[in-house]
This record gives structure tokens, sequence and C-alpha cells, in this order.
């Protein structure tokens, strides 16, 4: 078990048909799943990820793709901010919904609560 | 680039000049700013005039030209830049009936908006067929508003549901 | 209620099948995102931060049982099984797919309803006062004006690319629910010394980062030329409204940077060119469309309801709740019942379809088949013999729908925050359930009296914070939540504007701070003064030196 987290960035988008947050991953499909993602560790890597997202985008697969930063602990795929945590999980409010419920959440908690 | 009008492709017959510099001999389109600088002139020159008003300038600054003019252009510089279709319909409530063309980023989206206050050709671009902008051009069968630009067939609700009342001013019909 | 004939139902059809295409055209590639989006969004389909949503309008706030019915119809068909209740009087879906979406304006237009213009550069939903036709104070209902201008401004052609959003909402009563002077253009109705009636057209006030009070510029308007004059304004802001940035492209900014006798002047000169005087085809619609709005046929009772007194001798929770949640109704004999959206800890405006159908199954049997939707992200029963209030009572008490909150710190307005919104820099939500949980005890609510909290989890201020009592604003400071505080609020009468009381606080405290400032005032105040009156009495100094003399 890795202690020290992998700092790098991963590119998220909406899926186009039905807007779920989607995460690019390394086989270069998209995954609702955040620890599924490609964590790019060099700028140069993200470019490439990004670009890839760019594609997908102009062939309707997903919308507004962007980069987010992002960190890896034993698999499991943390994102910077607090609102890219959120959309690995779905509403703190609501548990029983969204892909916390689904079993495609992120393995990290939603922000703390209030 | 194509022009549409009357729901077909029509060619272009105006030639477009910049700010300054020789006048070509046939119908020319001239930016506002020459036409109140060259007014004198450009209104005794054969072939026909016509005026590129931009988005910032007022309707009102062309009342006294209406009268010699055959073309205003309009831009829309971003389809979402909705300036254009507040001028135009100020134009032709100042009683204008030329040709009102639509250039820059119009999109069939919006054109039976643009059609409906009084714009009557649109320089379209080649990227929709001319299948999509006929299409475009009646998707909404009706519309709330009075004293808008629209076909016979097309009716405007209040004006129809009050036949009886007194007409308003009556239109030519959208192109 | 007004009813579609079959002129609003071919405009609603063919803009449905307008949006199938438009969405079919986005899946095949032929539009893009940018192009796609301000159509989706006149459309009222946004994408948030876990999926679609979609706000779908409901004029004037006012719903028939049938349409409440439709509602909870789609929010299990096509949603998960809840709705969500706006300051707009709209309702929201936070899990719509882009491809289920034209289908689902199929099924509001069934019912007579759309999404149109609930969002985009245009001109939005219009609101007005959630007791309209039933209040005590009424001078007229809004409601025909409210219809009027919702056929007006659906797609008008000349205001569908606004430099910005565009706000309308509309009181006839002197006690304004519907916040008139915090909106792009209030009307308010006036009658005279001779009985006739007038509307006071008030321009330019708003929230959002810059909150601004509206300006009258007309005091008397007749009501049939409310068309012509409000197209001059519009046509006004089209043109010279800023469309350099966002931030300031609001009606407001115009109003204030040109001066209002400007734009006043601007407004005029326009309204004096317009080409047709005659207004008779408004007037007519005007009378054709006020008939749908003709008062329900009232029974003739006596003021006094034995049934509604025992009832209430009898049981201390219903009694609670009828001092708090019923409003005075202009008929004797009738009450109006506004149900709490607001359980202790729930989500402010959320409501479940099986809840949806119960309001509407109340509404059928006690109430002439009508629902309103408050600003307050309340539902109202606007038509009540106080013969039948136990019995509904009871059934909203089964349905957890009794809070016995209405109009006191409970009743919390709030946006959707960063648990949906995009926009979102922080979260409301949270927020409200911790001071809900924290006044959940309904002694020390009734002691503190009417109060209005408002949280907005970004500036844009959908949560109206501003204009609350208490005003909580969420914000992000380097990836962390944290929220700044604001007293003296109001959208009445007397709108004001609410001030920033000090430095923020993290998002675990704010539940404690509110209490703070509320002992604060129960301390402070004099027999009877509610919240606003003694803060504006006293100003911000003694709840500054009680939060934050302790740090």
């Amino acid at each position: 078990m890795t202690t020290s987290p992998e700092k790098g960035q991963l590119v998220t988008a909406n899926r186009l048909r039905d807007g779920i947050a989607v995460f690019l991953t390394r086989s270069g499909v998209w995954s609702e799943t955040i620890d599924d993602a490609a964590l790019a560790l060099e700028p140069q890597a993200a470019a490439a990820l990004e670009s890839r997202a760019k594609d997908d985008e102009k062939s309707t697969l997903i919308t507004g793709a962007y980069l987010i930063d992002a960190e890896r602990l034993n698999g499991r795929v943390r994102a910077s901010h607090i609102r890219e945590r959120m959309r690995a999980l779905g509403p703190t409010v609501r548990l029983d919904l969204g892909k916390q419920a689904e079993g495609t959440g992120a393995g990290f908690a939603a922000p703390e609560g209030v | 680039m194509p022009l549409l009008k009357n729901n077909t492709l029509v060619p272009e017959t105006w030639l477009h000049t910049s700010a300054d510099g020789e006048l070509p001999a046939g119908d020319v389109v001239v930016p506002f700013a020459r036409l109140l600088k060259e007014w004198e002139q450009l209104s005794k020159r054969p072939g026909k005039l016509g005026v590129s008003l931009g988005n910032v300038d007022r309707a009102e600054a062309l009342a006294m030209f209406l009268p010699k003019l055959q073309l205003i252009e309009l831009p829309f510089p971003a389809f979402n830049d909705g300036r254009a279709y507040s001028i135009a319909r100020q134009l032709r409530q100042m009683g204008y009936r030329g040709e009102l063309r639509a250039t820059g980023n119009v999109l069939p989206d919006q054109l039976q908006f643009m059609l409906q206050v009084g714009f009557d050709t649109f320089d379209i671009g080649e990227r929709f067929t001319l299948a999509t902008w006929q299409q475009a051009s009646k998707l909404m069968s009706l519309a709330y508003q009075r004293g808008l630009y629209r076909r016979n067939d097309e009716a405007e609700i209040w004006t129809e549901r009050h036949t009886d009342a007194e007409p308003w001013l009556e239109q030519p019909h959208a192109g | 209620m007004y009813r579609y004939d079959e002129f609003d139902h071919q405009f609603v059809r063919d803009r449905t099948n307008q949006f199938r295409s438009q969405a079919d055209r986005r899946l095949k590639g032929e539009l893009t995102e940018e192009e796609f989006r301000p159509l989706r969004l006149m459309n009222g389909l946004y994408l948030q931060l876990h999926a679609y949503m979609l706000r779908v309008a409901i004029p004037y706030g006012t719903l028939s049982s049938k349409q409440m019915r439709q509602l909870a119809f789609i929010a299990d068909k096509w949603d998960k099984g809840y709705g969500h209740f706006t300051t707009r009087q709209n309702i929201q879906y936070n899990w719509i797919k882009l491809e289920d979406t034209a289908d689902i304006l199929d099924a509001l237009a069934d019912v007579e309803m759309h999404a149109i213009q609930t969002s985009g550069n245009c001109i939005r939903n219009v609101t007005t006062d959630h007791w309209a036709g039933a209040a005590a104070d009424e001078i007229a209902d809004p409601r025909p004006v409210g219809e009027l201008l919702r056929q007006w401004s659906s797609l008008h052609p000349e205001f569908s690319f606004l430099p910005r959003k565009f706000k309308i909402a509309v009181t006839g009563a002197p006690n304004d629910r519907a916040a008139v002077k915090v909106h792009d253009i209030g009307l308010r109705l006036h009658r005279n010394a001779e009985g006739a009636i007038g509307w006071e057209v008030i321009v330019g006030g708003g929230l959002g980062r810059t909150p601004m009070i509206g300006v009258t510029v007309r005091n008397f308007l007749p009501e049939h030329e409310l068309i012509g004059y409000l197209e001059a304004i519009m046509r006004v802001y089209n043109l010279y409204g800023r469309r350099d940035n966002k931030y300031k492209a609001r009606i407001k900014i115009l109003v204030h940077e040109i001066g209002a006798d400007k734009f006043k002047s601007e407004v005029e000169a326009e309204y004096a060119r317009r080409p047709q005087a005659s207004t008779e085809v408004e007037q007519r619609e005007l009378q054709r469309i006020a008939a749908y709005f003709a008062a329900p046929q009232l029974e003739k009772l006596p003021r006094w309801s034995p049934g509604f007194e025992e009832a209430k001798l009898g049981n201390p929770s219903f009694s609670r709740w009828t001092k708090n949640n019923l409003g005075p109704h202009r008929a004797d004999g009738y009450t109006i019942v506004n149900i709490s959206l607001k359980p202790d800890g729930g989500i402010p405006g959320d409501a479940t379809s099986g809840q949806m159908r119960l309001m509407a199954d109340l509404a059928e049997r006690y109430s002439f088949d009508e629902l309103r939707v408050s600003h307050a992200q309340n539902i109202v029963l606007p038509h009540v013999k106080k013969d039948d209030v136990f019995a509904i009572w009871k059934a909203l008490e089964a349905a957890g729908l009794a809070a016995a909150n209405y109009g006191h710190a409970g009743d919390i307005i709030a946006c959707p925050g960063l648990d949906y919104c995009a926009l979102a820099t922080a979260r409301s939500i949270p927020i409200a359930q911790s001071i809900s949980r924290k006044f959940a005890d309904s002694a020390k609510q009734d002691e503190i009296g009417k109060l209005k909290i408002n949280i907005s989890g970004c500036i844009n201020a959908c949560g109206h914070h501003h204009v609350g009592h208490i005003g909580i604003l969420g914000l992000d400071k380097k990836g962390e939540e944290y929220y700044q505080i604001t007293l003296g609020g109001s959208s009445a009468e007397a709108a004001s504007i609410g001030t920033i009381l000090g430095p923020g606080f993290a998002g675990h405290e704010v539940a404690d701070a509110i209490e703070t400032i509320l002992d604060t005032y129960l301390k402070l105040r004099q027999p009877g003064e509610e919240f606003l009156a003694a803060y504006r009495r006293v100003g911000a100094k003694p709840f500054k030196e009680a939060l934050y003399a302790a740090a």
C-alpha cells in the first residue's frame, strides 16, 4: 500500500445524452466512476487527455470536458475541489441518490458535513 | 455568400464598399459613416444605394435617408446579440419598405425571429442546406405578439382571437 | 384558472416539436453545444453537476390538481420521484436526460404547461402574489395581467436575445408578497380616488451581485397600455443594455449608469413612437383572460366556524399550525392554507411525487381544484372553508407536510446550492437543514415570531439572501465553503437590501451564529416588535458585538 498520493490532473465531462458526470479512462472510454480516471502526472499527458476529450465532444459523446486537479491513493481518486468531489458522488443531502447510491461513487467522502 | 430570400437562394447584386476609396459602378452598400460623410455625392450617383448599419447606431439616425435607401444591412456579430432585432423593427415602424438584410452569425434556429421583425434577406453561409433553412422558416405556426411580419397562413393569436377589433396597420408579408 | 384555447395548444405543441428537432440535431452533431445551449435553456433545460435539470414554468404560480398530478407523474417516470419548487414559483427536476426531454415537454403540454423561457436571456416566468385572488387586502387579482404577459413574452421575436435574463413580478395588493421592487420590472396595482385602477411600473430592481431597489417610471399606467409600454422598456433595454460584461448586463445597471431620468425619457420617446396607438385588442384579450379568473363560487358562511374552533381547543399542534400557517381570506368563513415544504431538518422546497398527489387531492376536494406555488417555496391552497381545515391538517400531518413554521425561522428559502447547481460556490441546503434543526423547538420558533431567512449558494442570489431579514451567502475560499451573513433585508413594500455583518463563518458555525443573532434580538426587542423592525431600530451594532465579541 502506498502512503503518499500521486497528484495530477484528469479529464471530466458530462455525457451528452443524459448529462451524467463521466471521467476519461486510460483506454479512452468514459467511466461514471472517478476511480477509473486516467490521472496525468505531467502537463503533457494532461494536454493529451484533454485533446482526446475534445474529439469526443465533436463526436457528441460528451460535452463540456475540462481538466481537474486530483490525487490517487491506493487506487482511489480524490478530486481537489469540493465541487468535483460532489460530482463524483452525488448530492450530500440525498445520500440515497446519484453515484454514491448506485455503486459508482468515489471512495472519498463528500465534504465534511455542516 | 449565398443569400436567402422568400425561402430560395437569390444572387447577390450589391457591391459592398469600405469606409473610403473609389466607389464602383452599380448598386453599392456603404458603411453608415460613409453615408453620413458622402451623402451629397451618394444621393446623386446612378445605381441603387444601400447602407450597412452598426449594432450601436440608432435607427432614428437613418430617418432622413430612408426614402433613398433600397437595402439596409444589420449585423449579428454573435447569434445571441439581439440588438438588430430591435433596430429592424424600428426601421420597419419608421416606414422603411426596402430590403432588410441580416448578416453575420445568422443561424436557422433564429430565422423565424428575424423574419417576424421584418428582415427579408439573409446572408446564410454554406453550413446548412437550403432544406434546413426552408424548414426553419416555419417551425412555429403561431405567434402571440401583434405587428409582426408573418405569412398569410401564420396567425397572430391575439389578432385572430379578436378579428373584429380595429386592425393593426397592414404589414407586408414576410419573405 | 386560465385554460388553453386551440391557439395556446398549437403554440406549445409547435414549440415542443421544434425542441424535439433541435435536440435530435444536437445528438446527431449538427448543432454545436454553444449553439444548442441557448436553445435548450430557452426550454428550461440546464446542464448541472450530476445530470440535466429541467425547470418547468408554473405561470404566476397557479396550478390545477390535474397539473400537480402530472408533475408527480413526470417525477416518477423521468426523474427520481421528487421535484424542487423554486423561488420563481417554478418546479425543477434534477435528474433529467436530454434524450427524454421532448417527451417530458409533451407530457407537460398535455396538461397545458411548458418549460418555455424558464432560462436564457429572455423574459422569464412572470411571478405574482401567491395569495392572488384570495387575499383579504387585494385590490384586484393580478393573474389576468400575469397571463397576458406570459403570452406576450412567449417567444417574443424581438426580445429573445436580451443582454441578460429578465424577470417581471406583478402584485395586486398593497402588501407586497411578490417582491416587485427587486425585479427587472415590477408592477404594482393602485386604486385612485375616483376608484379607477392603474399600474405603477417599477424598473431596475434586482438582486445578484449588485442588489438594487427599482425606480418608479410610471405611477398609474392604464392596464390596456401595459403591453405597449413594456415593449418600449424592453426595446430600450435590448438596444442599450450592456453586452460587454455579463455581470453588468441586467437592466438595473443600465438604469443606474444612464440615470433614472434619462432612462425614463428614452422609454417615453420609444413609447410615443409606437406605430399603433389603439389598444382595443389588448383590452379585449385582457377581458377574455380575466373571465377565466372569475372568483370561485364561495358559499356565504359565518365568520365563525364552531368546528374549527373546537378542533383548535382539542389539539394544541393543530392550533399552533393554524396560528402560523393560515392567511386571511377575503370571504368570511374561508381561509388560505399555506403548506410549508420546510419540515424540520428537511430540504426547502422539495416534495415527493406522493406529497404532490396528496396536495392535488386536497386541492380538488377542498380548494376549488387550485394550488399555488409561493416564491418562498411553499404550496398554497387558496380557498379553504374553515370547517375543512382540520381534515386537511390531519391529511398533511400523515404525509409529513404539517410543519407549523410558515413565515418563521424554519421557513427558510434556499437555492439548490452546490449539491446540485453547476454555478454554485457553496452548499445551501445543509445550512438550511442545520438552522431548521436548531429551531425545531416550536416554542422557541414561536417566541421569535415572523422571520425570513434566505440562503444563496453563490453571488447570483437565487435564494434572495439580500432581501432576507437574515441573509446567508455561501462562498468559496480556496476550495472551502464559507458563509457571509447579512441583516435587515426585505422584499416587502418598504424594500431594503441587507448589510453584511462582518467576517464569514464556516458551514458548521452558521446555525450557532444565527442562534446568537436571534438570542440578541429576543433580549433587545420591544413588546411585539418583529425582528426586522428591531434591527431597523437598533442597527447592526448589538448583533455584531454578540457575534464577534468572543473572538
